[in-house]
Parts: structure tokens; sequence; C-alpha cells
């Protein structure tokens, strides 16, 4: 039981919003000492951990590339080719994301998306702008919304579109796995299950994105309601 | 051959350079601490395979105090909004050459880089071909970028600058929520919570099964922030003893299933940092968890239909 000395720091640090990097290394700490480690072996083996996880910052790259195109107007960029776009509503934008995200990841594309690479500089520009073109100024609690969704349309379309493709890590995993217990499947076999999953996905995502145009709307009359009581009184 | 440990090099001159402007940014109230945040984290770049893990720890455990007391941001503006829009009249869609480079570049890099063999040695590390093919491509569309818009010289590592620090600490969040997840596995958590699992809850019926995996894995993929880490544990604890050889699940439809399940646990979790707590700071979201907030309904009504989709096609009649 003592071993979760450290889900308990994680949960009661994240639920009272104490810095998310401390709370993580002090319940790190709290776990190898409560499994009886010596102080140095733990910090060490956090080190070596941390260091051995550098690949996961590799994305970061892209930073100098995006900071250089949104200086030279970017964003704005993206929203004025969107605005020639008669149909497009931010949820619109974001559905064809999610489409293009999913199916691109099912072919194994998985390196095609991506928060750093497409949703900062892209995707959440032209949904916003997409947004204000319908229905002008919005306020900023539903812009925070529409780029809230943006990320989570590239998270949901990554996750239940990849493992629809053979080679992808999980699928791998769940052969290994399988494997050291005695039962041999094909990889095409698991990725054929990924199927019903990833559709059902497609659509629950899909119709909430849509929503998020009703949202949108009402939303921004009920701004200009407010705008109109605190002009007459 | 090219290694991780290149594309590190190149990481460290980014955070280097982000400590460097820090260091010369006096808009900033707390720039040194900034500079030390950062350059500390360049330095586990360029050294970090050769210290000690307990020098490579307490590094950690430096950046990780600084975090702890408050990093700051510059306020002095690079360039105005009127120059922005001046600028993408002139330069129109060749903006999104630079950008879209990226990752076109690594999709083909990915592909192409295992093949090529020089001298009997592959050119790069066949196991690392995805991140070195995303290292080269930030490069590439760098270049494209400088020489398409020709900006100062500083201009790239001057915006990086800007964008990191508006990510702040929560750009190391998910290497230490890997560490944290290495601790957890060698202290044995997972053994613990499988116990927990299969001691308290009700099994008696297929159904009762199969919602107890897929809901146990996306409750401890929450926990663990990773469905990977969650899958062996459910499955040994309850999908394989459970559903497949008590009640006769086809093993196929509930590991594959049972991974999707994990997945909706991790659209829920700020433990799956890179995916939930990144976006929010990159997009400079006011809430910390606006984008989880986003996700929940989708994560829960599928991991509703998974459990039905389970109990529909697991069990052949």
């Amino acid at each position: 039981m003592l071993p979760l000395i450290g889900i308990l720091i994680v949960i009661v640090g994240f639920a009272l919003r104490l810095n998310a990097l401390l709370v993580v290394t002090l319940a790190g700490l709290a776990t190898g000492l409560a499994s009886g480690q010596s102080l140095p072996d733990v910090i060490a083996a956090f080190g070596k951990a941390f260091v051995e996880s550098r690949y996961i910052a590799i994305v970061w790259l892209a930073l100098p590339v995006i900071g250089l195109a949104e200086r030279s107007g970017l964003k704005e960029r993206s929203r004025e080719v969107i605005s020639h776009i008669r149909a497009a509503t931010a949820g619109r934008v974001l559905l064809v994301y999610l489409a293009l995200r999913q199916a691109t990841s099912a072919l194994g594309l998985v390196s095609l998306g991506g928060h750093a690479q497409m949703v900062r500089p892209l995707v959440a520009p032209m949904a916003e702008g997409a947004a204000e073109n319908t229905h002008g100024a919005v306020p900023e609690h539903t812009r925070e919304r529409i780029k809230a969704m943006a990320a989570g349309a590239d998270n949901v379309g990554m996750f239940f579109g990849e493992d629809v493709f053979v080679a992808i890590g999980s699928i791998l995993l769940i052969r290994g796995f399988l494997e050291q217990n005695g039962i041999t499947v094909e990889p095409l076999q698991l990725a054929r299950w990924a199927i019903p999953t990833a559709i059902v996905a497609f659509v629950i995502h899909g119709a909430r994105l849509l929503l998020l145009d009703r949202r949108i709307a009402a939303d921004v009359s009920a701004a200009a309601d407010e705008r109109d009581t605190g002009a007459r009184t | 051959m090219i290694r991780l440990e290149a594309i590190y090099v190149l990481m460290g001159l980014l955070t280097g350079g982000i400590a460097m402007v820090n260091a010369r940014d006096d808009s900033n109230p707390r720039r040194w601490r900034n500079t030390l945040f950062w350059g500390v984290y360049a330095l586990l770049f360029f050294t970090g395979s050769y210290l000690s893990d307990l020098t490579n720890g307490v590094l950690v455990l430096v950046m990780v105090g600084t975090a702890a007391t408050g990093l700051g941001q510059g306020t002095r503006e690079t360039v105005t909004a009127a120059d922005r829009v001046a600028s993408a009249l002139r330069y129109r869609n060749r903006l999104f050459v630079p950008v879209l480079v990226v990752p076109l570049a690594t999709f083909l890099g990915s592909l192409l880089l295992k093949d090529i063999v020089i001298g009997g040695q592959p050119l790069v590390d066949p196991k690392q071909v995805t991140q070195i093919a995303l290292g080269v491509a930030t490069v590439l569309g760098l270049l494209t970028g400088l020489i398409m818009l020709r900006p100062p010289v500083t201009a790239p590592i001057v915006e990086a600058r800007r964008l990191m620090d508006s990510v702040g600490w929560a750009a190391v969040l998910p290497q230490s929520l890997a560490a944290l997840g290495a601790v957890f596995a060698a202290a044995g958590v997972g053994k613990v919570v499988s116990t927990l699992a299969t001691t308290y809850l009700p099994l008696g019926s297929p159904l009762a099964a199969v919602a107890a995996y897929a809901i146990g894995m996306a409750l401890f993929t929450m926990i663990m922030g990773n469905a990977f880490a969650a899958f062996p544990v459910m499955t040994a604890g309850i999908g394989l003893p459970l559903v497949v050889q008590q009640y006769g699940g086809d093993v196929v439809v509930v590991t594959a299933i049972g991974m999707l399940s994990g997945f909706c646990g991790t659209l829920m979790t700020p433990m799956a940092a890179n995916f939930n707590i990144v976006p929010a700071a990159l997009l400079e979201l006011r809430d910390r968890y606006g984008v989880i907030k986003a996700q929940v309904p989708t994560a829960l009504l599928l991991l509703a239909a998974n459990i039905v989709l389970l109990s529909l096609f697991a069990f052949p009649r």
C-alpha cells in the first residue's frame, strides 16, 4: 500500500493546482523513499529517467520556425484565408482537421499533425478566424473554448486513428504482451478491431464539434444582450 | 550514423539560446530565474548522457526548485500587430511554406531515412528514425523560413524564446511524468492497483468483468498518464484471467478495445501532459485544464461505447 503515496500526492497536488512540476517531483521522491530506497538513489533514478526521456522534448525544435512565421504574420494570414471560405465555421474547420488527422494517423502518418507544428500556428487561428467571420467579435471565454476544442481534435484524431495502422507502438505492445503469455495474434487482427472505436470516436467528437458552432452563437448573443442591458441602465 | 545525441545538441543550442535571450531581457523581472531554468535544461541536453545519474538528478531538482519559485515572461514586443498585418499582406500564402515543411519533411524522413545505408552503416539509428526525422525537418523548415523571409539573424531564437516562455515549466513536465512513471513501475505501483481492483470489484458476470476491465484501463491510465503502462497490469489482472479465460472472451477483441479504453483515460488526465497540459500552455489558455475539460464528454461517451462494443463482439455466440 505504501507505494500509493505518490498517487495521493499527485491527486492532491493537481486538485490544489500547485506547481505541477513540483508535485510530480515530490511524488516521485516520496514513492521511491516509500519503496525503501535511499534519497541519493531515488534522486539518481529520477535523474536517469528524466535524461532518458529527453526525446519527448524534440517537438520544441519546431518553435524557431513557428515563431519566425508568426512574426511575419502567419496567424493573420491563416484567418484571412479562412475568411474567403464562406461555408467555414469554427466547428466545421475543426471537423475537417479531425477527419484529416484521423485518416492520416490510420495510414501511419502520425507525424503530420501535432500541437506545436499544426494546432498553434494553423488550426486554432483558422477556427478562431472562422468564428469571427460568422459571428463578429467573440467573447474571451468562447475563444478559449475554441482553442481547447482545437487541441482536443488533434488528440482524439490521433489516438483513435493510429491504432488502425498495424505498425504503431500500441499494436506492437499488445502483440508482445500476448506473446509473453503464450498467445500469438496477428497485428492485422488487432488493427481491424480498432476500426469500430475509430468510427464511434469520429461520430462523437465530430458531433460535439458541430455543436460547438451553436454554443459560439449562444455565447455571442448572450454577450450582446449583456452589452445592451449595460448600455440601457 | 546519426543518433539522437546529435538532435540533443540542437535542443541544447535552442534551450541555451533561450537562456541567453532571457539573460539580456530586462523587461522580465525574473529574468535570472528563467536564465537558470533554461540554462540547466541546456546543460542536461549537452552533457546529460555523460554525467552521473545523481548529478543529473540534482540538476533536475535545481530546475524544479527554480520553476516552483515562479518563472517570468518578458513584456517587450518583438514586432507590432501592424507590422504583422503588413507582412501577412506581403508574403500571403508563402507564409505557410516553412511551417508545412516541418510535418512533411518529418513524414518523408521517417519513411526514407531508415533505408539509407552508407558504407554498410545505416545513416540514422533505425530505432529513432521518427525523432531524428523531426529534428532534421525543423532545421529544414528554419532554413526555408530564413531564406524566404530574410529576418534579422537573431529573430528565430528571440521568437522561439517568446513561445517557450509562454509555455514555461510545462515544457519540461512530460519528461518529469515519464520519470515518475519509471519510479512508479520500479516501486510496483501497478501490482498494488491491480490487486486492489481484483479484490474489491464485483466481477460476477461477463458484462461486469468487461466493464471493470475497460473502466480499470481508463482509470489506471489516468493515474499513470499512459495507456502503455496500464495495459500489461490491467490485462494481466482482469483482461486475461477473467474476461478471456473465465468468460471465454475473444482475446483479440478484448485487448484491442481494452487499449482504446485506456486512450479514453489519456484524454482526461493532467498526467498525460504532452497531450493535455502542454497544448493548454502552448495555446495560452487561461485554464490549465481547459483542454481536459473540452475532452471529458468525448472520453466518457467513447468509454461507454467501448464497453458496449466489447460486450457485443468479445463473446461470439
